[in-house]
């Protein structure tokens, strides 16, 4: 009997440590038919279940289009991620999705592009950047804003130097607290908003990070001119079964899951700005 | 529609009879610690007979009368809901193998029950719960499985308790759809109707008297003075606009005050379908075994994410449970997630009352 809450397996192929914390698994079904017919958008995750331990849900970071493999970037702050920290190539987990509604990538074709990411936020729309940087003449300009609290969260600064140099893209990074010769600007990436260099009037921001600082993003965006059903966000909740039915990840009428995790702002900036909810 | 019958209390057993030989396990209400449970049973003679309950907030006592009905009572803290939505059943199991894992679903249910005893009440719960688990994206096998077999005997409710508001939900004393037999119980026996063809093939069996016009117009009465007889009621049927516009009201606080953040209301509640998934691990390491069991909101880990809490005060858990079950449940499910059966009143240790709390919020 084939139900919709139990895993399939697949084995790791590579593993990446990003910082201290944070790690990319780079993961394959162990069935190749289903690999082969493995789909998702940016945006979407995965419940990932590391065996004896549980399962969690977690953005897909890597390209869609990579077909023989996919990849997870993930913080070990909890039980089952420090246990998925643990493991490397060969190892077993279980997997299944992808599950939710991803970025409106074809509604942001032939507009700028503005990625706002605060810690490891940035795990969810990397895909995204990726995405843009490879299909470049669809997209008009993009910009790249990534805060983190201290400048030794920042990872894939290698890529954000190299996505500094390449055409129409703007890189702009923000840490609250910074070691030594941190060529960046200090304080809260909200505060880059002004120097982003977009049209706001044809443009696609999609923001992903702590819900304060989504708040105020999409604050500073409205300021710009900016409309908000041009803003989107992901959200993150408590999501066990991620099928809409566990209930945990409910926002408001929303079952994030399944309605998200990528919302337009409209749909959740009165729940956000209350918070508690 | 054919005719209503007349089933005697001395021939209740044959519908018992008629529903076990169709190959059904027979579920009827019974009293049990004082209190009515649904369970198994293959005798008339086991339903709660001359049982009385006296419901009020905070509390549910049974008497026993000693007058010869056996639905005198409104209901006890669960009916339908543990029966397709179990408390707590396994998933799936992962086993160990000699070159890696395997992943096996757990069995799914297949014995069909046949509930006697169903209100309106809950009937109207039952078609949430059907739409939230069967019309998804992602149907529940579990529930699927359980509720395809399941036969429902209604019985319309003569004896609400002071508890009971289904009158202002909407959703009762009378069941009037989903069901495949319906009851209504008189002093010396039931009208018996169908609801249902398979209703239809039961009654025909059981050779029953078509009932008379003087059985028929009292069961009528009974079912109306059990409307007339309620007396609370829920402010309006859609609360949407007005709950979601006093989310900073003072009562939340106030609320928060007496509740003891248990989680009954929200275990009795029919319609609440919020459930954790748990992993259970062998000792030797071998397999573990992952399994889901009824979760609430008023709960610590409900909000939890990665270290920390979504909604960390009682009063924003309350105010959780209650904009969720009369205001964005009309974004779900079309309606209210309140049907009126009262249980989170009685059934509450400290008696909150959901119908005076939403009064004193629309205040």
């Amino acid at each position: 009997m084939k139900t919709p809450h139990a895993p399939q397996l697949a084995r790791i192929v590579e593993r990446i440590q990003e910082s201290d914390d944070i790690f990319t698994l780079r993961l394959r079904f162990n069935d190749a038919t289903m690999q082969e017919s493995y789909r998702f958008r940016p945006g979407q995750f995965n419940m990932v279940y590391l065996p004896g331990a549980g399962e969690v849900p977690i953005s897909i970071s890597s390209d869609p289009e990579e077909r023989t493999s996919f990849a997870h970037t993930i913080r070990a702050v909890g039980r089952v991620t420090r246990g998925l920290s643990r493991l490397g190539p060969g190892d077993e987990v279980g997997l299944r999705g992808p599950y939710g509604r991803g970025w409106p990538l074809e509604e942001a074709e032939g507009k700028d592009v503005f990625v706002i990411t605060g810690g490891l936020g940035c795990a969810p729309v990397v895909a995204v950047i990726h995405y843009v940087l490879k299909r470049r003449e669809r997209f008009r300009r993009l910009v790249i804003l990534q805060g983190v609290k201290h400048s030794h969260d920042l990872i894939w600064r290698a890529s954000y130097e190299r996505w500094a140099q390449a055409p129409d893209t703007q890189v702009l990074i923000a840490a609250n607290a910074t070691e030594a010769l941190w060529p960046w600007h200090v304080g809260s990436p909200i505060d880059l908003v002004s120097e982003a260099r977009f049209d706001p009037a044809n443009a696609t921001c999609m923001i992903c990070g702590p819900e304060g600082m989504m708040v105020a993003a999409a604050k500073a965006l409205k300021a710009r001119g900016m409309g908000e059903a041009d803003i989107h966000v992901s959200l993150e909740r408590n999501m066990q079964c991620a099928l809409g039915l566990c209930g945990h990840c409910q926002l408001g009428g929303h079952f994030v899951c399944k309605d998200g995790p990528v919302f337009a702002w409209p749909e959740v900036k009165a729940l956000l700005e209350r918070g508690g909810l | 529609m054919p005719p209503s019958r007349f089933l005697p209390h001395s021939d209740l057993q044959s519908l018992l009879d008629a529903l076990a030989a169709r190959g059904y396990a027979v579920i009827a209400p019974q009293s049990r610690d004082g209190r009515i449970v649904y369970e198994e049973t293959r005798r008339s003679a086991d339903l709660p007979w001359g049982a009385s309950l006296e419901q009020t907030a905070g509390g549910s006592r049974i008497h026993h009368a000693g007058h010869a009905r056996c639905f005198t009572w409104a209901n006890g803290p669960q009916a339908l809901k543990p029966l397709l939505f179990a408390p707590s059943e396994p998933l799936w199991r992962i086993s160990r193998q000699a070159d890696g894992y395997a992943v096996k679903a757990a069995e799914t249910p297949q014995r069909p029950l046949a509930v006697i005893g169903v209100r309106a009440c809950d009937l109207a719960a039952l078609a949430i719960q059907d739409r939230h688990f069967l019309h998804g994206p992602y149907p529940d096998p579990r529930y699927g499985a359980r509720r395809e077999g399941m036969l429902l005997v209604a019985v319309n409710c003569t004896h609400p308790a002071s508890t009971c508001f289904c009158v202002s939900t909407g959703d009762g004393p009378e069941a009037k759809t989903d069901f495949d037999l319906a009851l209504t119980e008189l002093d010396d026996g039931f009208v018996i109707e169908a609801g249902s063809a398979e209703g239809e093939q039961i009654l025909a069996a059981l050779s029953l008297n078509a009932a008379q016009p003087a059985q028929t117009e009292a069961a009528a009465t009974g079912i109306r003075h059990a409307a007339e007889s309620q007396i609370r009621a829920l402010a309006g049927r859609n609360l949407h606009d007005a709950l979601m516009s006093r989310l900073s009201h003072p009562r939340w606080q106030e609320v928060a005050e007496r509740c003891l953040a248990c989680g009954n209301c929200t275990m009795v509640c029919p319609t609440c379908f919020c459930h954790a998934e748990n992993e259970q691990p062998e000792l030797d390491g071998s397999s573990s075994l992952h399994s889901r069991e009824w979760d609430s909101c008023f709960g610590e880990r409900h909000g939890y994410i990665h270290g920390k809490q979504l909604r960390p005060e009682i009063s924003q858990r309350y105010r959780q449970w209650l904009t969720h079950k009369l205001a964005t449940w009309h974004e779900q499910f079309g309606r209210s997630g309140c049907v009126g059966c009262g249980r989170c009143i009685a059934w509450c240790p400290v008696g909150i009352d959901i119908t005076e709390e939403a009064a004193a919020l629309l205040k």
